[in-house]
Protein backbone atom coordinates (compact mmCIF):
# COMPACT_ATOMS: atom_id res chain seq x y z
CA UNK A 1 0.00 0.00 0.00
CA UNK A 2 2.66 2.50 1.09
CA UNK A 3 4.80 1.21 -1.76
CA UNK A 4 2.04 1.93 -4.30
CA UNK A 5 1.53 5.45 -2.96
CA UNK A 6 5.27 6.19 -3.06
CA UNK A 7 5.49 4.72 -6.56
CA UNK A 8 2.65 6.93 -7.77
CA UNK A 9 4.27 10.01 -6.20
CA UNK A 10 7.54 9.20 -7.97
CA UNK A 11 5.79 8.80 -11.32
CA UNK A 12 3.70 11.99 -11.07
CA UNK A 13 6.08 14.28 -9.20
CA UNK A 14 8.01 15.70 -12.16
CA UNK A 15 5.12 16.55 -14.52
CA UNK A 16 3.13 18.00 -11.62
CA UNK A 17 6.08 20.18 -10.53
CA UNK A 18 6.73 21.29 -14.12
CA UNK A 19 3.13 22.48 -14.43
CA UNK A 20 2.43 23.44 -10.82
CA UNK A 21 5.37 25.79 -10.24
CA UNK A 22 4.68 28.01 -13.32
CA UNK A 23 0.96 27.92 -12.41
CA UNK A 24 1.68 29.51 -9.01
CA UNK A 25 3.97 31.97 -10.81
CA UNK A 26 1.20 32.97 -13.22
CA UNK A 27 -1.27 33.45 -10.37
CA UNK A 28 1.23 35.77 -8.70
CA UNK A 29 1.60 37.79 -11.89
CA UNK A 30 5.07 36.60 -12.96
CA UNK A 31 6.17 36.43 -16.61
CA UNK A 32 6.90 32.74 -16.18
CA UNK A 33 8.48 32.05 -19.57
CA UNK A 34 10.86 35.02 -19.33
CA UNK A 35 11.89 34.05 -15.80
CA UNK A 36 12.34 30.42 -16.85
CA UNK A 37 14.70 31.42 -19.68
CA UNK A 38 16.64 33.71 -17.37
CA UNK A 39 17.28 30.86 -14.92
CA UNK A 40 17.80 28.20 -17.58
CA UNK A 41 20.66 30.16 -19.21
CA UNK A 42 22.89 29.00 -16.34
CA UNK A 43 22.39 25.29 -17.10
CA UNK A 44 25.02 24.88 -19.77
CA UNK A 45 27.71 26.72 -17.82
CA UNK A 46 27.11 24.65 -14.70
CA UNK A 47 27.38 21.37 -16.60
CA UNK A 48 30.58 22.52 -18.31
CA UNK A 49 32.06 23.75 -15.03
CA UNK A 50 31.82 20.22 -13.58
CA UNK A 51 33.96 18.64 -16.35
CA UNK A 52 37.49 19.21 -14.94
CA UNK A 53 36.46 18.05 -11.44
CA UNK A 54 34.74 14.94 -12.72
CA UNK A 55 37.54 14.03 -15.15
CA UNK A 56 40.07 14.35 -12.32
CA UNK A 57 38.17 12.12 -9.89
CA UNK A 58 36.95 9.52 -12.38
CA UNK A 59 40.37 9.09 -14.02
CA UNK A 60 42.06 8.47 -10.65
CA UNK A 61 39.36 5.97 -9.66
CA UNK A 62 39.47 4.33 -13.11
CA UNK A 63 43.23 3.82 -12.88
CA UNK A 64 42.98 2.49 -9.32
CA UNK A 65 40.32 -0.06 -10.29
CA UNK A 66 42.06 -1.15 -13.50
CA UNK A 67 45.38 -1.78 -11.73
CA UNK A 68 43.93 -4.48 -9.50
CA UNK A 69 44.78 -2.45 -6.38
CA UNK A 70 41.23 -3.02 -5.17
CA UNK A 71 41.80 -6.79 -4.88
CA UNK A 72 45.03 -6.21 -2.96
CA UNK A 73 43.26 -3.85 -0.59
CA UNK A 74 40.36 -6.22 0.06
CA UNK A 75 42.74 -9.15 0.57
CA UNK A 76 44.83 -7.15 3.00
CA UNK A 77 41.81 -6.11 5.06
CA UNK A 78 40.12 -9.51 4.90
CA UNK A 79 41.49 -10.93 8.21
CA UNK A 80 40.30 -7.81 10.05
CA UNK A 81 36.84 -8.03 8.46
CA UNK A 82 36.54 -11.72 9.34
CA UNK A 83 37.55 -10.98 12.92
CA UNK A 84 34.85 -8.32 13.13
CA UNK A 85 32.24 -10.70 11.71
CA UNK A 86 31.67 -8.71 8.51
CA UNK A 87 30.93 -11.02 5.52
CA UNK A 88 34.18 -11.06 3.51
CA UNK A 89 32.39 -11.58 0.18
CA UNK A 90 30.67 -8.20 0.66
CA UNK A 91 33.71 -6.19 1.66
CA UNK A 92 34.80 -5.27 -1.91
CA UNK A 93 31.32 -3.81 -2.39
CA UNK A 94 31.75 -1.44 0.58
CA UNK A 95 34.90 0.02 -1.01
CA UNK A 96 33.59 0.07 -4.59
CA UNK A 97 30.24 1.63 -3.62
CA UNK A 98 31.92 4.90 -2.62
CA UNK A 99 34.08 5.01 -5.78
CA UNK A 100 31.99 3.91 -8.75
CA UNK A 101 28.25 3.82 -9.36
CA UNK A 102 28.32 1.60 -12.45
CA UNK A 103 31.08 -0.60 -10.98
CA UNK A 104 29.25 -1.22 -7.72
CA UNK A 105 25.99 -1.94 -9.56
CA UNK A 106 27.80 -4.55 -11.68
CA UNK A 107 29.38 -6.10 -8.57
CA UNK A 108 26.04 -6.16 -6.71
CA UNK A 109 24.34 -7.79 -9.70
CA UNK A 110 27.12 -10.36 -9.78
CA UNK A 111 26.77 -11.17 -6.05
CA UNK A 112 22.97 -11.47 -6.44
CA UNK A 113 23.41 -13.91 -9.34
CA UNK A 114 26.10 -15.98 -7.59
CA UNK A 115 24.41 -16.27 -4.19
CA UNK A 116 20.80 -16.10 -5.39
CA UNK A 117 18.32 -13.18 -5.25
CA UNK A 118 16.59 -14.59 -2.15
CA UNK A 119 19.78 -15.49 -0.28
CA UNK A 120 20.90 -13.56 2.78
CA UNK A 121 24.13 -12.47 1.04
CA UNK A 122 22.22 -11.33 -2.05
CA UNK A 123 19.83 -9.26 0.03
CA UNK A 124 22.69 -7.78 2.06
CA UNK A 125 24.43 -6.74 -1.17
CA UNK A 126 21.21 -5.20 -2.53
CA UNK A 127 20.66 -3.33 0.74
CA UNK A 128 24.23 -2.05 0.71
CA UNK A 129 23.88 -0.83 -2.88
CA UNK A 130 20.51 0.84 -2.29
CA UNK A 131 21.45 2.30 1.08
CA UNK A 132 24.30 4.48 -0.11
CA UNK A 133 25.50 6.79 -2.87
CA UNK A 134 28.68 7.04 -4.96
CA UNK A 135 30.38 9.40 -2.51
CA UNK A 136 33.30 10.57 -4.64
CA UNK A 137 31.09 11.22 -7.67
CA UNK A 138 28.61 13.32 -5.66
CA UNK A 139 31.53 15.18 -4.09
CA UNK A 140 33.14 15.96 -7.47
CA UNK A 141 29.87 17.13 -9.05
CA UNK A 142 28.59 19.33 -6.20
CA UNK A 143 31.84 20.94 -5.15
CA UNK A 144 32.94 21.13 -8.80
CA UNK A 145 29.81 23.04 -9.80
CA UNK A 146 30.67 25.89 -7.44
CA UNK A 147 34.47 25.65 -7.70
CA UNK A 148 35.14 24.57 -4.10
CA UNK A 149 38.59 22.96 -3.84
CA UNK A 150 39.13 22.66 -0.09
CA UNK A 151 36.56 20.10 1.03
CA UNK A 152 37.50 20.21 4.75
CA UNK A 153 35.77 17.43 6.72
CA UNK A 154 33.41 16.38 3.90
CA UNK A 155 35.29 13.21 2.93
CA UNK A 156 35.81 11.75 6.44
CA UNK A 157 32.21 12.52 7.45
CA UNK A 158 30.80 11.04 4.23
CA UNK A 159 32.92 7.89 4.61
CA UNK A 160 31.81 7.40 8.23
CA UNK A 161 28.24 7.52 6.92
CA UNK A 162 29.06 4.95 4.22
CA UNK A 163 30.68 2.55 6.70
CA UNK A 164 27.79 2.87 9.17
CA UNK A 165 25.29 2.25 6.35
CA UNK A 166 27.17 -0.91 5.32
CA UNK A 167 27.34 -2.25 8.89
CA UNK A 168 23.64 -1.51 9.48
CA UNK A 169 22.79 -3.20 6.15
CA UNK A 170 24.51 -6.42 7.28
CA UNK A 171 23.04 -6.25 10.80
CA UNK A 172 19.46 -5.49 9.76
CA UNK A 173 19.45 -8.11 6.98
CA UNK A 174 20.78 -10.74 9.41
CA UNK A 175 18.06 -9.80 11.88
CA UNK A 176 15.25 -9.76 9.29
CA UNK A 177 16.16 -12.55 6.87
CA UNK A 178 18.50 -15.01 8.60
CA UNK B 1 42.61 16.10 1.55
CA UNK B 2 41.34 15.58 -1.98
CA UNK B 3 44.87 16.40 -3.18
CA UNK B 4 46.32 13.40 -1.35
CA UNK B 5 43.48 11.00 -2.18
CA UNK B 6 43.62 11.98 -5.85
CA UNK B 7 47.37 11.55 -6.15
CA UNK B 8 47.32 8.46 -3.91
CA UNK B 9 44.80 6.58 -6.09
CA UNK B 10 46.88 7.16 -9.24
CA UNK B 11 50.25 6.49 -7.58
CA UNK B 12 49.00 3.23 -6.04
CA UNK B 13 47.60 2.23 -9.44
CA UNK B 14 51.01 2.75 -11.06
CA UNK B 15 52.90 0.84 -8.35
CA UNK B 16 50.44 -2.07 -8.39
CA UNK B 17 50.54 -2.12 -12.20
CA UNK B 18 54.33 -2.40 -12.08
CA UNK B 19 54.07 -5.56 -9.95
CA UNK B 20 51.03 -7.22 -11.51
CA UNK B 21 51.55 -6.28 -15.17
CA UNK B 22 48.24 -4.46 -15.51
CA UNK B 23 49.79 -1.32 -16.98
CA UNK B 24 47.82 -1.57 -20.24
CA UNK B 25 44.57 -1.81 -18.30
CA UNK B 26 45.56 1.22 -16.20
CA UNK B 27 46.22 3.28 -19.34
CA UNK B 28 42.89 2.23 -20.78
CA UNK B 29 41.20 2.95 -17.44
CA UNK B 30 42.53 6.52 -17.46
CA UNK B 31 41.55 7.27 -21.05
CA UNK B 32 38.11 5.66 -20.80
CA UNK B 33 37.31 7.36 -17.49
CA UNK B 34 38.13 10.79 -18.92
CA UNK B 35 35.71 10.13 -21.76
CA UNK B 36 32.98 8.89 -19.40
CA UNK B 37 33.42 11.95 -17.15
CA UNK B 38 32.82 14.32 -20.05
CA UNK B 39 29.84 12.29 -21.25
CA UNK B 40 28.28 12.43 -17.77
CA UNK B 41 28.84 16.21 -17.55
CA UNK B 42 27.43 16.89 -21.01
CA UNK B 43 24.53 14.56 -20.24
CA UNK B 44 23.59 16.93 -17.42
CA UNK B 45 23.18 19.95 -19.73
CA UNK B 46 19.52 19.29 -20.62
CA UNK B 47 18.12 18.50 -17.17
CA UNK B 48 20.33 21.16 -15.62
CA UNK B 49 18.92 23.83 -17.92
CA UNK B 50 15.34 22.65 -17.35
CA UNK B 51 15.52 22.56 -13.55
CA UNK B 52 17.49 25.76 -13.13
CA UNK B 53 14.80 27.49 -15.19
CA UNK B 54 11.94 25.99 -13.19
CA UNK B 55 13.75 26.77 -9.94
CA UNK B 56 14.04 30.43 -10.92
CA UNK B 57 10.27 30.51 -11.49
CA UNK B 58 9.70 28.82 -8.10
CA UNK B 59 11.99 31.36 -6.45
CA UNK B 60 10.27 34.38 -8.01
CA UNK B 61 6.87 32.95 -7.09
CA UNK B 62 7.98 32.75 -3.46
CA UNK B 63 7.61 28.94 -3.35
CA UNK B 64 11.21 28.29 -2.28
CA UNK B 65 11.02 30.70 0.64
CA UNK B 66 7.67 29.21 1.67
CA UNK B 67 9.10 25.70 1.68
CA UNK B 68 12.03 26.94 3.73
CA UNK B 69 9.76 28.47 6.39
CA UNK B 70 7.60 25.33 6.47
CA UNK B 71 10.50 23.04 7.33
CA UNK B 72 12.30 25.56 9.51
CA UNK B 73 12.40 23.27 12.60
CA UNK B 74 14.58 20.76 10.71
CA UNK B 75 16.75 23.22 8.84
CA UNK B 76 17.54 25.20 12.01
CA UNK B 77 19.13 22.11 13.54
CA UNK B 78 21.02 21.06 10.39
CA UNK B 79 21.99 24.48 9.01
CA UNK B 80 22.03 26.98 11.91
CA UNK B 81 24.13 29.51 9.95
CA UNK B 82 21.63 29.93 7.11
CA UNK B 83 19.01 32.70 7.52
CA UNK B 84 15.46 31.26 7.58
CA UNK B 85 14.24 32.99 4.42
CA UNK B 86 17.34 32.28 2.34
CA UNK B 87 16.64 30.42 -0.94
CA UNK B 88 19.36 27.89 -0.01
CA UNK B 89 17.03 26.23 2.50
CA UNK B 90 14.23 25.72 -0.03
CA UNK B 91 16.62 24.40 -2.67
CA UNK B 92 18.17 21.94 -0.20
CA UNK B 93 14.75 20.68 0.87
CA UNK B 94 13.73 20.13 -2.76
CA UNK B 95 16.97 18.23 -3.40
CA UNK B 96 16.48 15.93 -0.40
CA UNK B 97 12.83 15.37 -1.37
CA UNK B 98 13.82 14.48 -4.96
CA UNK B 99 16.44 12.06 -3.65
CA UNK B 100 13.92 10.39 -1.34
CA UNK B 101 11.56 9.82 -4.26
CA UNK B 102 14.42 8.41 -6.34
CA UNK B 103 14.21 11.26 -8.89
CA UNK B 104 17.97 11.44 -9.39
CA UNK B 105 17.57 13.41 -12.66
CA UNK B 106 15.93 16.24 -10.74
CA UNK B 107 17.94 15.80 -7.53
CA UNK B 108 21.34 16.62 -9.06
CA UNK B 109 20.36 20.01 -10.60
CA UNK B 110 18.44 20.93 -7.44
CA UNK B 111 21.44 19.99 -5.32
CA UNK B 112 23.77 22.09 -7.46
CA UNK B 113 21.32 24.99 -7.21
CA UNK B 114 21.39 24.59 -3.42
CA UNK B 115 25.20 24.59 -3.44
CA UNK B 116 25.19 27.80 -5.50
CA UNK B 117 22.87 29.42 -2.96
CA UNK B 118 25.14 28.27 -0.12
CA UNK B 119 28.10 29.70 -2.04
CA UNK B 120 26.53 33.19 -1.91
CA UNK B 121 26.80 33.00 1.91
CA UNK B 122 30.30 31.52 1.86
CA UNK B 123 33.12 33.72 3.13
CA UNK B 124 35.86 31.78 1.37
CA UNK B 125 34.80 30.82 -2.14
CA UNK B 126 37.22 27.92 -2.65
CA UNK B 127 36.63 26.36 0.77
CA UNK B 128 33.53 24.41 1.77
CA UNK B 129 31.42 26.03 4.51
CA UNK B 130 29.98 24.00 7.41
CA UNK B 131 26.53 24.05 5.79
CA UNK B 132 27.94 22.85 2.46
CA UNK B 133 29.57 19.84 4.13
CA UNK B 134 26.41 18.97 6.07
CA UNK B 135 24.35 19.20 2.89
CA UNK B 136 26.97 17.20 0.99
CA UNK B 137 26.92 14.28 3.43
CA UNK B 138 23.11 14.19 3.30
CA UNK B 139 23.56 13.57 -0.43
CA UNK B 140 26.42 11.05 -0.24
CA UNK B 141 24.26 9.07 2.21
CA UNK B 142 21.78 8.59 -0.66
CA UNK B 143 18.51 8.70 1.30
CA UNK B 144 15.68 7.15 -0.73
CA UNK B 145 12.40 5.40 0.00
CA UNK B 146 12.36 3.01 -2.96
CA UNK B 147 15.73 1.77 -4.25
CA UNK B 148 14.20 1.16 -7.69
CA UNK B 149 17.39 0.20 -9.56
CA UNK B 150 18.37 -2.62 -7.26
CA UNK B 151 14.78 -3.87 -6.88
CA UNK B 152 14.84 -4.16 -10.67
CA UNK B 153 18.03 -6.21 -10.52
CA UNK B 154 16.57 -8.52 -7.84
CA UNK B 155 13.37 -8.96 -9.86
CA UNK B 156 15.33 -9.70 -13.05
CA UNK B 157 17.35 -12.32 -11.17
CA UNK B 158 14.08 -14.05 -10.25
CA UNK B 159 13.64 -12.97 -6.62
CA UNK B 160 10.41 -14.18 -5.00
CA UNK B 161 10.02 -10.95 -3.06
CA UNK B 162 12.29 -8.28 -4.54
CA UNK B 163 10.78 -5.49 -2.44
CA UNK B 164 11.74 -7.19 0.84
CA UNK B 165 14.85 -5.02 0.89
CA UNK B 166 12.95 -1.71 1.02
CA UNK B 167 12.80 -1.66 4.82
CA UNK B 168 16.38 -2.83 5.30
CA UNK B 169 17.64 -0.27 2.78
CA UNK B 170 15.74 2.52 4.52
CA UNK B 171 17.27 1.50 7.87
CA UNK B 172 20.79 1.42 6.39
CA UNK B 173 20.49 4.73 4.57
CA UNK B 174 18.92 6.59 7.52
CA UNK B 175 21.53 5.32 9.98
CA UNK B 176 24.26 6.22 7.48
CA UNK B 177 22.85 9.72 7.01
CA UNK B 178 22.50 10.34 10.76
CA UNK B 179 26.05 9.07 11.39
CA UNK B 180 27.43 11.23 8.57
CA UNK B 181 25.67 14.40 9.77
CA UNK B 182 26.75 13.86 13.39
CA UNK B 183 30.34 13.23 12.24
CA UNK B 184 30.24 16.38 10.11
CA UNK B 185 28.96 18.45 13.05
CA UNK B 186 31.61 17.04 15.39
CA UNK B 187 34.48 17.42 12.92
CA UNK B 188 33.67 20.92 11.64
CA UNK B 189 35.48 22.68 14.50
CA UNK B 190 38.70 20.75 13.79
CA UNK B 191 38.85 21.95 10.20
CA UNK B 192 39.63 25.66 10.24
CA UNK B 193 37.48 27.93 8.13
CA UNK B 194 37.76 31.69 7.93
CA UNK B 195 33.96 32.07 7.83
CA UNK B 196 33.79 30.69 11.39
CA UNK B 197 36.36 33.15 12.70
CA UNK B 198 34.50 36.06 11.11
CA UNK B 199 31.20 34.89 12.64
CA UNK B 200 32.79 34.59 16.08
CA UNK B 201 34.29 38.07 15.90
CA UNK B 202 30.91 39.43 14.80
CA UNK B 203 29.30 37.93 17.91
Amino acid sequence: MIREILGAISRWAIPILLVGIPLVGLIRGIKVYDVFIEGAKEGFNVAIRIIPFLVGILVAIGMFRASGAMDLLTNALRPMMTALGFPTELFPLVVLRTLSGSGSLALTTDIIKNYGPDSLTGRMAATMYGGSETTFYVLAVYFGAIGVKRTRHAIPAALVGDVVAAIVAVAVCTWMFA
Amino acid sequence: MLNYIWFGLMAIALIVAAFTGTVDAVTKGAVDSAKVAVEISLGLVGIMTLWLGIMRVAEKAGLIAMLGRLLRPFSRVLFPEIPPDHPAIGAMILNVAANMLGLSNAATPLGIKAMEELQTLNEEKETASDSMVTFMVLNTAGIQFIPATIIGVLAAAGAKNPTAIISTTLAATLCGAIAAVITAKVLQRFFPYRGNAVAEVAE
